[in-house]
């Protein structure tokens, strides 16, 4: 596997390629900011006509990477619809496609901020979710959180700059996680904006992904402050 | 209603009405004779001038609207001028006051831009002047508003500005399409052609008209063939690169001689370098400016007023001054770099001696040896009066879906008649109506193979007339007409509390930039700081040499013409037109390789450095060469050859590598190339770029508009990801056939290859040698190689990372 290993709160995970994260000894697999349903929603309120492929590419990626792991259980980290229409007006196969993925195993909603109410789909819809030293949630929360416990979050969609190429990556330090966005249609926030150095310091890594996830320190990234409009 | 065309005045009369031959007495001028010949001709449906620089050119082509204003006042839009820039726009507002005044005549002159203020702009639609003067752009505007058809009722002339800089670009088509659009309005709209010297005034006039009417041309008296010569200098050039400051001793002794002289650069990059190093020469202080594009508009306005006030002996500049602006009493004109195009060399000489029948004086100065040649045949051409121009393939569907979209905006309307119309504009007279209903489709529903969309489309069909779906729509379809996509740029301000702005850098350029870095912006040395709020922050610097500064270099390609020129030289037995040192670099090329021929490829393989490298001298123009290389590279990468990196300059790609290539020929196989053309170059940044221009033209992705950016961009997502996902799951999406077609005669160029493929016949002369040989000396200097990527790319991620890690004592 070309993923990168990392302990958080004393859980050892894996940050992969595709942007997901896996927890071998829970089977537990996390992906973030699918954003199913962007097209149509913007076709919905009269704005640009975008090639309708993207809910289809995300569950394809998806699906490879559940048949390869075969997780126990599958957490999406918020905004896994582009808003709370876009899951109602998924089309037949598509639901029914997240169906035939939800069999055998444990599916969590997490809400995200484009997503506060259930989807109306299969699995379990929570605000949080706490598994053992970790709570997932979609927006990290400022500050210490004081338990010991480590925090897993999505919703920025972190990017980083690298030898003059923008890429996604995860941010993390000892006590945070924050994963990339994993849907299709999805931009990115670059690590040097103020909202990401504030809630991972300087000590952290970035995980770039790519063929292999690379770390690199945020503080050699910093360094060299680049236009935060990164885009892939 | 409106006068019929020349009711007003008289055609076929010789004499001008009374107040306004009184007025050309009272300053004891004579018109021209194209003058009169324009007041003769004024009810021509079409008609297209062709005069040289200041051959009196506007005022030939508004004084049949005086005239016919002056014996027949009325109120209402009379005549629509339009210019390729804003600036002209206000330029002839205030030179039309004089006239108008001086005549007394009772006639309204506004100029409508993206600066004209809202209110303004409101009040303009509804109540027009008599002569509106603004831009393609805002002409597009104004059609797509519902009350087009009253403010444009009474419309009886429209003339077209320096329409040889708008003809064969994007800005020009969109042109097109909106006087056919006005030409629906107003049925029986008269349209005049103001060009510059061009090399086939039919095709121009083929634009101007609406097909397939008749378009005559009158040609004024081009006027005294201009003196140009190439600048001696004590130093030789360089063997590469651009930039010409080897020159720079000269070219002050030149400003010192003259009155007022325009030095023109083709990058804003190398303007940049050579006004540093002009004003560190420039010991007796001569006032000296700099003009280009990126600087900020309050930069630029303080050097055009210096400019009109005569306070100024030289202005560095790029093309950004072509245009007919008139600045001020230029008596030189020097072109540094080889002008690429002999057209556009014709024109910028155009720029001095503002002054009919008074040649105009320029100098050449070549950057480097090869541009010595290409001067030489340039300045050639130029005497023989043989200009240069690329045939302008059929407009681009762009273009089309976005007019499609605009005219949506402006209310219902029935497809057969928009077909027909828009068949009436010159560039898209061939278009099958295949293409326009895929183009139509587009606009309406996406047009994508899986309807998605069918409940939000965004055009309906009711009652047989195509309609907005949802009125909101209008706004966003508004916001984002025109045809100009820039690269996304970032300001630059000096740092501190209302620092003074400077101009503006590519975000690209930006992002490769750490705080200590510096650059050269507006002449002066920065530093940079940092970036606040989208805005690159820097301080000024002294006494530090600046980092290339990269933005916004416009490379021009040589024109076929040029290249054919230059390869004919090449057979000359000797070169006594050329200085010694060029010649005598010839010769040996000649003694120990050979020289290009038009008719055969000239290909070089030799060892240096470590490396075995190849040559192809396909004086294809930089676009093609580079794509050459691409395909080229991309061909050996399969065969085991192991390339590593490729450059290419107008006349050559070279070519380094592991292994030794021994029989170059089946690389230059046409299927293969054109296949590798099919598959593998779908994927390259060229077709991504190409894409995006493409896509924002038609109405897929919103521009960036300025003021319009946030910090944080997770909601857009770059318009490679689009790219992407319709060449996987819709391959045959019409906005991939048109980025295919777009690229294939823009950046890939493929059409010049094409074009040297047949030129060569399969004729080709490998070379091997133990050296380097002279003609490739220089491309080993050049700027702008390119690493065959692949895993070399991830390599060079997973490097830098390790090097990150280990100085932070984390490897």
């Amino acid at each position: 596997m070309n993923g990168y290993a990392l302990t958080l709160a004393g859980a050892a995970l894996v940050a992969l390629p595709s942007g997901a994260l896996w927890w071998p000894e829970r089977r537990l697999l996390a992906v973030a900011d699918l954003h199913l349903g962007r097209s149509e929603r913007a076709a919905r309120r009269g704005g640009t006509l975008l090639p309708p492929y993207e809910t289809e590419d995300t569950l394809a990626r998806l699906d490879a990477e559940i048949g390869r792991l075969a997780p126990a259980t599958v957490l999406c980290l918020g905004d896994s619809f582009d808003d709370g229409d876009a899951a109602a007006c998924l089309a037949e196969r598509h639901v029914l496609w997240i169906t035939r993925m939800q069999a055998g195993r444990r599916w969590l909603w997490v809400a995200g901020n484009h997503d506060p109410g259930p989807p109306g789909l299969g699995g379990s819809h929570l605000a949080e979710c706490r598994e053992g030293p970790l709570v997932f949630r979609h927006v990290a929360l400022a500050g210490a959180a004081g338990d010991g416990s480590g925090e897993v979050s999505g919703h920025y969609h972190p990017k980083a700059r690298l030898a003059g190429r923008a890429r996604a990556c995860f941010l993390c330090d000892d006590r945070r996680l924050i994963l990339p966005a994993y849907g299709t249609y999805t931009g990115g926030l670059d690590i040097c904006a103020p909202a990401l150095a504030s809630l991972v310091g300087p000590k952290g890594l970035a995980l770039i992904l790519g063929p292999r996830v690379v770390a690199v320190p945020l503080q050699g990234l910093r360094a060299g402050v680049s236009a935060s409009s990164a885009s892939r | 209603m409106a006068p019929g065309p020349g009711a007003a005045y008289h055609p076929g009369m010789d004499r001008l009405p009374p107040r306004i031959d009184a007025w050309f007495a009272a300053r004891g001028w004579v018109p021209h004779p194209h003058q009169l010949e324009m007041l003769r001709r004024a009810d021509a449906p079409a008609l297209l001038l062709v005069a040289p620089t200041g051959g009196g050119k506007t005022l030939a082509g508004f004084l049949p609207t005086l005239a016919e204003l002056a014996e027949n006042p009325r109120p209402g839009l009379h005549t629509l001028y339009i210019s390729p820039l804003k600036a002209l726009a206000a330029d002839i507002r205030r030179n039309l006051a004089v006239p108008v005044a001086g005549m007394g005549l009772d006639i309204r002159v506004e100029d409508r831009t993206g600066d004209t203020a809202a209110e303004a702009r409101r009040r303009q639609r509804a109540d027009p002047p008599h002569i509106l003067l603004t831009t393609p752009e805002s002409l597009a505007l104004l059609l797509s508003y519902e009350d087009a058809a009253r403010t444009f009722a009474g419309l009886s002339r429209v003339i077209v500005d320096e329409i040889h800089a708008l003809h064969d670009s994007r800005r020009g088509d969109q042109l097109a399409l909106a006087l056919a659009r006005l030409e629906g309005l107003v049925p029986g709209l008269r349209r005049v052609g103001l060009s510059a010297t061009v090399e086939d005034p039919p095709a121009l006039a083929r634009f101007l008209a609406r097909h397939p009417d008749p378009c005559p041309v009158l040609q004024a008296d081009p006027g005294p063939d201009p003196d140009i010569r190439m600048l001696e200098t004590a130093s030789p050039p360089p063997w590469a690169g651009g930039g010409g400051r080897h020159a720079i001793p000269e070219v002050l002794d030149a400003i010192r001689r003259h009155r007022t002289t325009l030095i023109f650069h083709n990058t804003r990059a190398q303007a940049e370098l050579f006004f540093r190093d002009l004003w560190l020469a420039n010991e007796e202080g001569l006032p000296i400016g700099i003009h280009h594009g990126s600087l900020a508009r309050e930069q630029r306005q303080r050097v055009e007023a210096a400019m009109a006030a005569g306070a100024l002996r030289a202005v560095v500049c790029t093309g950004t001054l072509d245009l007919g602006i008139d600045w001020g009493d230029v008596d030189l004109v020097i072109q540094v770099g080889a002008p690429k195009n002999v057209k556009r060399l014709v024109q910028r000489i155009g720029r001095a001696n503002h002054r009919y029948n008074a040649p105009s004086k320029a100098l050449l100065v070549p950057a480097n040896r090869f541009e010595v040649v290409e001067c030489v045949a340039a300045l050639e051409a130029a005497r023989a009066h043989e200009l240069d121009g690329e045939p302008r393939g059929p407009g681009p569907r762009d273009v089309l879906i976005q007019h499609i979209l605009a005219r949506a905006c402006a209310g219902p309307f029935d497809a057969d008649a928009l077909y027909a119309e828009v068949r009436t504009a010159g560039p898209y007279a061939g278009l099958e109506r295949e293409k326009f209903d895929a183009c139509l489709d587009f606009a309406a529903t996406g047009g994508y193979a899986l309807r998605a969309y069918d409940r939000y489309q965004r055009l309906v069909r009711r009652d047989g007339l195509w309609h907005l779906r949802d009125p909101r729509a209008a706004l966003r379809i508004r916001m984002n007409l025109g045809t100009i996509v820039g690269t996304d740029t970032l300001k630059v301000r000096l740092r501190g509390r209302g620092g003074a702005p400077l101009g503006e850098i590519e975000e690209g350029f930006a992002a490769t930039l750490t705080p200590g870095d510096t650059f050269l912006m507006g002449g002066e040395v920065v530093r940079y700081e940092g970036l606040r709020e989208m805005t690159v922050e820097v301080s000024r610097e002294r006494g530090r040499e600046p980092r290339i500064a990269t933005y916004m270099g416009t490379k021009f390609a040589t024109s076929t013409q040029l290249a054919q020129r230059i390869l004919a030289m090449f057979r000359a037995p000797a070169w006594p037109d050329l200085p010694a040192h060029t010649a005598s670099w010839l010769a040996l090329q000649r003694e120990v390789s050979r020289l290009p021929e038009a008719d055969r490829l000239l290909v070089e393989t030799f060892p240096h450095d470590g490396r075995w490298h190849l040559v192809a001298y396909g004086f294809a123009g930089r676009n093609a060469q580079q794509t050459l290389g691409l395909l080229l590279t991309h061909r050996m990468e399969r065969e085991g050859l192991d390339p590593l990196g490729f450059v290419a300059t107008d006349y050559a790609t070279l070519i380094w590598g592991l292994a030794r290539v021994r029989d170059p020929a089946p690389l230059f196989d046409p299927r293969d190339l054109r296949a590798g053309l099919e598959t593998w170059l779908q994927g390259n940044a060229v077709m991504k770029r190409t894409f995006r221009n493409a896509a924002i033209i038609a109405g897929l992705i919103d521009r960036n508009l300025p003021g319009h950016r946030k910090t944080g961009r997770q909601a857009t997502f770059s318009s490679d990801i689009l790219y992407d996902t319709l060449r996987r799951y819709d391959p045959g999406h019409v906005l991939l056939d048109i980025t295919r077609e777009e690229a294939l005669k823009g950046l890939v160029d493929f059409g010049r290859i094409e074009e040297m493929l047949s030129r060569i016949g399969g004729r080709i002369d490998h070379v091997a040698l133990d050296r380097v040989t002279p003609l490739a000396a220089p491309m080993f200097l050049e700027v702008g190689k390119v690493p065959v990527k692949g895993a070399a790319e991830q390599r060079l991620v997973e490097e830098k990372a390790a090097r990150l890690m280990a100085e932070a004592g984390l490897a």
